[in-house]
């Protein structure tokens, strides 16, 4: 009876059925480090390996700041982050959604997949002047760290 | 030839960051004497139309006390600047190299001096 009530409650709230198989988060400690530094570290699933390399060559005006590093831990992040990218798993081919591979994006929140998926708050939350709450996946999604977007 | 800049230094990192950088300044102005917190303050205050446009000065992000947190344009706090609140911040010459780096070059639009680093160092340390 114990057993099948502390597994009922294990079940309920295990976060297996969040689907392990979509799960996205940084996992190079180095890229974790640096990126995380100034901002939440965006999931390299998020952006194909184009806008990756893109961003990786310009941080010297890094979305109006110089976030300027050692060119070995460019080259080291930029590996990761290549790696790990959109378009190198089946299950994030959806990122890639409308995206000109001529033009990649260099923001997460331009790319169509991610319009799509936050379309329903966007009036309500996203334009109501909190400025910078979009770039902060973890005001909504509370397990964004550990790499689980749940919808709220 | 660069090897010492990742070496940590002494516990009292501040103290041995305002060494080095004293010992630069010396040789960038033949009248320095002595770094000035007051300078560091007028610095770390001073709205600049140099440097990037969305980081005018150093308030921007860090707000005009600097035993206060701070928060990132993206959204992330940042621990208080004064070396009471967290000296860990002061222990390699290498962070604050990055940081000073980045940093004048956004809010600037340049490097600083050592003058300048020392200048800054010693407001942070006297909070």
């Amino acid at each position: 009876m114990r057993l099948a009530a502390t597994l009922s409650l294990v079940l309920t709230c295990s976060p297996v059925f969040a689907d392990e198989y979509h799960r996205q988060f940084i996992t190079d400690q180095l890229t974790k480090d640096e990126c995380g530094a100034c901002h939440f570290a965006y999931p390299a699933s998020m952006l194909p390996e184009a806008s990756w390399r893109k961003i990786m060559l310009s941080l010297e005006n890094h979305f109006g700041e110089d976030a300027s590093l050692e060119p070995e831990a460019i080259q080291d992040i930029t590996r990761y982050l290549a790696a790990h990218a959109a378009d190198t798993k089946p299950q994030f081919s959806e990122h890639l959604r409308g995206i000109d591979a001529q033009n990649p994006p260099v923001r997460i929140t331009e790319t169509e997949y991610w319009i799509g998926k936050h379309f329903a708050i966007s009036k309500e939350y996203l334009r109501s002047g909190l400025a910078g709450l979009k770039a902060v996946c973890t005001v909504c999604h509370l397990r964004a760290e550990e790499g689980y977007y749940e919808k709220r | 030839m660069f090897s010492f800049l990742s070496e940590p230094l002494h516990a009292d990192g501040i103290d041995d960051l305002i060494s080095h950088y004293a010992s630069l300044a010396k040789t960038e102005s033949q009248s320095f004497e002595d770094f000035d917190p007051e300078r560091g303050k007028e610095l770390y205050l001073t709205q600049f139309s140099t440097g990037k446009i969305d980081t005018p000065s150093c308030t921007s992000c860090h707000t005009s006390d600097p035993t206060q947190v701070g928060e990132t344009r993206a959204g992330k706090a940042i621990d208080p600047m004064a070396v009471s609140m967290s000296p860990e911040r002061y222990q390699t010459l290498k962070k604050a190299e990055k940081w000073f780096g980045r940093n004048c070059r956004s809010v600037l639009g340049r490097e600083c001096t050592s003058i300048e680093k020392g200048d800054f160092l010693s407001f942070m340390k006297g909070l």
